[in-house]
């Protein structure tokens, strides 16, 4: 009876038409890179339809957090179109709603008070990971699905 | 920009490698600084989920998608969707001629990610011209 290592799954949206997406990626790598290294693993969300049944798989092994960065949530709804239900779910312009003075402008470099703020996004991110590590889901047993 | 006379340039996402870092960067070099007037942008993950806005969009519009890696995930999406697609660039295929330009970083592409973006930029604008009956 095999079991997988723990590790969470985090799926960001691509983004790339506005700043919210930007952030979204940015604290998703945050999260990945110097949070959580140990616990988290990712994949690229357009995989879900250019690749196979492998991809596909992702939501199934692995508790799974979406990081949105606007209200269409396309990392939610295409996590559970083609892999499974998400664990959790962020969405960047919800945080933002915390900030009425703060103002996103950068698609490609983030300026430092955008940075600080992809850094709140990904704390966001890693107490949702801890949550999912601590209730102890991400264990399962091959041929569960 | 003219609203209805425009070339889209797709990036894949690549969340997970230096080389779709890369691919986003010359995207936004192009739509930003070299071709504003004639280069969008959308997010590739609308077309993932099938939103019917972008698909119509991208059937309308020609289409160059920038691809990190082989998974080539920015042309199989526009091809799935049946979008206008007109050329398909692969960071890897330029950098298999400019190996010095490695690039590393995600968070933050390192100077010969860069300068790799600026390369494949470059050819991006060419296409974009291209598409729009502006090339010589």
């Amino acid at each position: 009876m095999a079991v997988f290592k723990e590790r969470v799954g985090i799926v960001s949206c691509s983004g790339e038409e506005i700043p919210e997406g930007t952030i979204s990626r940015i604290a998703t790598r945050l999260v990945l890179e110097k949070l959580r290294p140990d616990e988290t693993i990712t994949i690229c969300l357009p995989l879900f339809l250019a690749g196979g049944e492998g991809e596909r798989t992702f939501a199934r092994l692995f508790n799974t957090i979406t990081v949105d960065g606007c209200e269409k949530r396309c990392a939610e709804m295409g996590t559970k179109k083609y892999s499974g239900k998400p664990y959790a779910t962020v969405t960047v312009t919800d945080i933002l709603k915390e900030f009425p003075d703060f103002c996103l402008e950068s698609r490609d470099e983030l300026s430092p008070e955008e940075c600080k703020f992809a850094e709140k996004v990904a704390e966001e991110i890693a107490k949702k990971v801890d949550e999912a590590l601590d209730r102890g889901k991400t264990q399962i047993r091959s041929g569960e699905s | 920009m003219s609203e209805d006379n425009y070339v889209f340039v797709i990036p894949c996402s690549g969340i997970g490698k230096s080389l779709g870092s890369v691919g986003r960067k010359a995207a936004y070099k192009v739509v930003e600084q070299l071709r504003p007037q004639h280069a969008r942008i959308t997010c590739l993950a609308l077309l993932t989920v099938g939103d019917e806005e972008t698909l119509k969009k991208v059937r309308e519009h020609p289409c160059i998608t920038i691809d990190g890696c082989p998974s080539k995930c920015a042309q199989k999406n526009v091809e799935v969707s049946n979008g206008r697609l007109v050329k398909s660039l692969m960071v890897t295929e330029t950098l298999r001629n400019h190996k010095a330009l490695k690039p590393e970083g995600i968070i933050k592409l390192n100077v010969e990610g860069c300068q790799l973006a600026n390369l494949i930029a470059q050819e991006a604008a060419k296409e974009v011209d291209e598409a729009m009956g502006l090339g010589n």
